[in-house]
C-alpha cells in the first residue's frame, strides 16, 4: 500500500468516504430542523440543546470540519487538475443518455452549497457558539432560544429564505449524484446495483432538498 | 443523399490545424461513415488536394482505429458502433456533420482526424497481461473456469482499444478501458494471482500520462462501441482498494 492516496482512485476514495460521512451528519441536522415545524418550539430548542450539550457531538464536530476541508480541498485539486487533461476543447458536444446534469456539474454545486454553508453558518452558528441569544426556560431547565433565532430570521428576511430554498436544492441536486457515486468510488456498485443506487440516490436527494427547503417555507406560510 | 462535412484538418502534430468544408453530392445512405470519407478523398486527390486523415483496419468494429468524434459524439449518434460501422443513413439529406479527432492532452493529433493512442499501449506495459505462460489454445479447457467468470472475461475482452470512452469524458480518464481489461484479466486462475498489483500498475500508468481521474460521469459507457459498463469501474475500484497489493 504505498502511497494510495497519490493516485486518482485513492483521491477520489477520500471525496467519497467524506462525503459519506458528510450525507450521514445531513440526516441527523435534517430530523432536529424538522422539529421546528412541531409546536412552539419547544422540542426543538430542547434538540439543539441535546445536541449543543452532549459530548459525543463535541467529538464528532471538529471531525466534521474536518471532513468539510477534506471534502472541499480534494474536489478543488481533482477539479483544476481534471481540467487540464483536455487542453483543446471540442467544437460541438452532444448529449448521452445516461450523464446527468448534477453529475457533470458537482463543482459548481459544491461552490453553492459552499457559499450558502458560509452564509449559514456566519448566520446561526456563530451566534449561537460566539454571539449572545436569548435564554428561554422550560420548567426549571434554561437554554438557548435558538428557536426564535431561526423563526426570526425565516419571519423578517423573506430573501433568507429564498437563499436556504437555493442551498437546499443545490445540495439535493449535488446528492442526487453523489450518493450513488460515493459506493461506486467503493467499488460497491454492479449491474443490478446501479439502478437500486441511483433509485435511493433520488430518494435521498429529495428527502433533504425538500426537507430543508419546507422549513423556510413553513415560517413564510405560518 | 448530400451532406455538408466541417472537417478539422491539421497537417502534422505542431500545426495550428482548423476546421474546413465540404459539400459531398453522391452519398449512398449503405456507406459506411469511412466509405464516404473515402470518396471525399478520391474526390481531393482527383483535384491535387490533400486527403483527409483518418485510421482504419478492420472496417468491422474489432480494431479499435477508426474512432473519430463526429457531431459532439465518439463514434458517432449510433448506439454501440464503431465509426466503420456507422452507416451514412443515420443522417438525413442536407445534413451538416461536424468530424474532429479524439481531444485528450494524453492523446496527442498526429495529423487530421489521427491521433496518438500509444499511451494505451504503454497502460497496457505497465500491467496487462499475465506473466506465467497460460498455454495454447488447447489448454484453455486445462483449468475449469465458472461460467459466470468465462462471461464476464469475454464481455471485457471486446474491449478494442478504441478510445472513445476517454473521447467522451469530461476528464479525459482512461478508467474504462483500464477497468475492462484489469477486470477481464482478473477472471481467470491464472491472471487472478497478479490482480491488485496489476490494477495498481496499470492505475500508475494512467495516472502519469495524463489522463484525468473518474468522476462517475458515466460518459464513458454510454458511448463505448461495445457496452462496457461502468460496473467494470466498480471492479476496478475494489480490486484496488480492498486488495492488498505488494510493494514494489
Ligand atoms: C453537506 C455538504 C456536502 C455533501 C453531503 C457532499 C457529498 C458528496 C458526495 C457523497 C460525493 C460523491 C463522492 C464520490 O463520487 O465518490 C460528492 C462529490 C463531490 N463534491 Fe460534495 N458534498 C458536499 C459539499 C460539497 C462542497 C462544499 C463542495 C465544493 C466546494 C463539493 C464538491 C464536490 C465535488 C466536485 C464532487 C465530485 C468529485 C468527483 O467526482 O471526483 N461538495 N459530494
Ligand atoms: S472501454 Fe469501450 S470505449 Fe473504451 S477503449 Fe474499450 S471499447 Fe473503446
Ligand atoms: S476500422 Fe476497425 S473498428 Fe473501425
Amino acid at each position: 500500500m504505498t502511497n494510495i492516496f497519490n493516485s486518482s482512485i485513492g483521491k477520489k476514495l477520500i471525496m467519497s468516504i467524506t462525503g459519506i460521512f458528510l450525507m450521514l451528519f445531513l440526516l441527523v441536522h435534517l430530523t432536529v430542523n424538522l422539529m421546528l415545524m412541531v409546536g412552539d418550539g419547544e422540542l426543538f430548542n430542547r434538540a439543539a440543546h441535546f445536541m449543543g450539550t452532549n459530548p459525543a457531538v463535541k467529538v464528532i464536530e471538529p471531525l466534521l470540519a474536518i471532513g468539510f476541508v477534506f471534502h472541499i480541498f480534494y474536489a478543488t485539486y481533482i477539479t483544476l487538475q481534471n481540467q487540464r487533461r483536455r487542453p483543446i476543447r471540442y467544437s460541438t458536444s452532444a448529449f448521452n443518455e445516461v450523464t446527468t446534469w448534477p453529475a457533470k456539474n458537482m463543482y459548481i454545486l459544491g461552490l453553492t452549497i459552499f457559499i450558502f454553508l458560509i452564509i449559514h453558518l456566519t448566520n446561526f452558528f456563530w451566534k449561537i457558539r460566539f454571539g449572545t441569544v436569548e435564554t428561554i426556560t422550560y420548567g426549571n431547565e434554561s437554554m438557548p432560544n435558538i428557536y426564535a433565532l431561526v423563526s426570526g430570521l425565516f419571519i423578517n428576511y423573506w430573501w433568507y429564505g429564498v437563499l436556504y430554498i437555493v442551498g437546499a436544492i443545490a445540495l439535493g441536486l449535488h446528492l442526487s449524484h453523489g450518493f450513488w457515486s460515493a459506493f461506486q468510488t467503493l467499488g460497491m456498485n454492479g449491474t443490478k446495483w446501479i439502478k437500486r443506487l441511483e433509485t435511493l440516490a433520488y430518494i435521498y436527494a429529495i428527502l433533504i432538498g425538500t426537507g430543508f427547503s419546507m422549513i423556510p417555507i413553513y415560517f413564510f406560510l405560518f | 443523399m448530400k451532406v455538408k462535412l466541417k472537417i478539422w484538418r491539421q497537417k502534422d502534430a505542431r500545426s495550428k490545424g482548423k476546421f474546413e468544408e465540404y459539400e459531398l453530392d453522391n452519398v449512398a445512405p449503405d456507406m459506411s461513415f469511412l466509405e464516404m470519407l473515402d470518396s471525399l478523398n478520391q474526390r481531393l486527390i482527383k483535384e491535387g488536394k490533400s486527403p483527409v486523415a483518418f485510421e482504419y483496419d478492420c472496417r468491422e468494429g474489432i480494431c479499435g482505429s477508426c474512432g473519430m468524434y463526429i457531431n459532439g459524439r465518439p463514434h458517432g449518434n449510433d448506439h454501440k458502433t464503431t465509426t466503420c460501422e456507422l452507416r451514412m443513413r443515420k443522417f438525413k439529406d442536407g445534413d451538416t456533420i461536424t468530424v474532429e479527432p479524439w481531444r485528450a492532452a494524453a492523446f496527442p493529433v498526429v495529423k487530421d482526424l489521427v491521433v496518438d493512442r500509444s499511451a494505451f499501449d504503454k497502460i497496457i506495459q505497465a500491467g496487462g497481461y499475465v506473466s506465467v505462460n497460460a498455454g495454447a489454445a488447447h489448454d484453455a479447457n486445462a483449468i475449469p473456469v465458472p461460467k459466470h467468470n468465462a462471461d464476464v472475461a469475454f464481455d471485457m475482452a471486446s474491449c478494442i482499444g478504441c478510445g472513445a470512452c476517454v473521447a467522451a469524458c469530461k476528464n479525459a480518464s482512461a478508467m474504462l478501458f483500464v477497468a475492462a481489461k484489469v477486470t477481464h484479466l482478473a477472471q481467470f486462475p491464472q491472471g487472478r494471482i497478479e490482480a491488485p498489483e496489476r490494477a495498481k500498475r496499470m492505475v500508475a500508468k494512467m495516472d502519469e500520462l495524463g489522463f484525468g481521474s473518474c468522476t462517475n460521469t458515466r460518459a464513458c459507457e454510454a458511448e463505448c462501441p461495445k457496452g462496457i459498463t461502468i460496473s467494470a469501474i466498480a471492479k476496478l475500484n475494489r480490486e484496488f482498494i480492498f486488495n492488498k497489493h505488494n510493494d514494489s
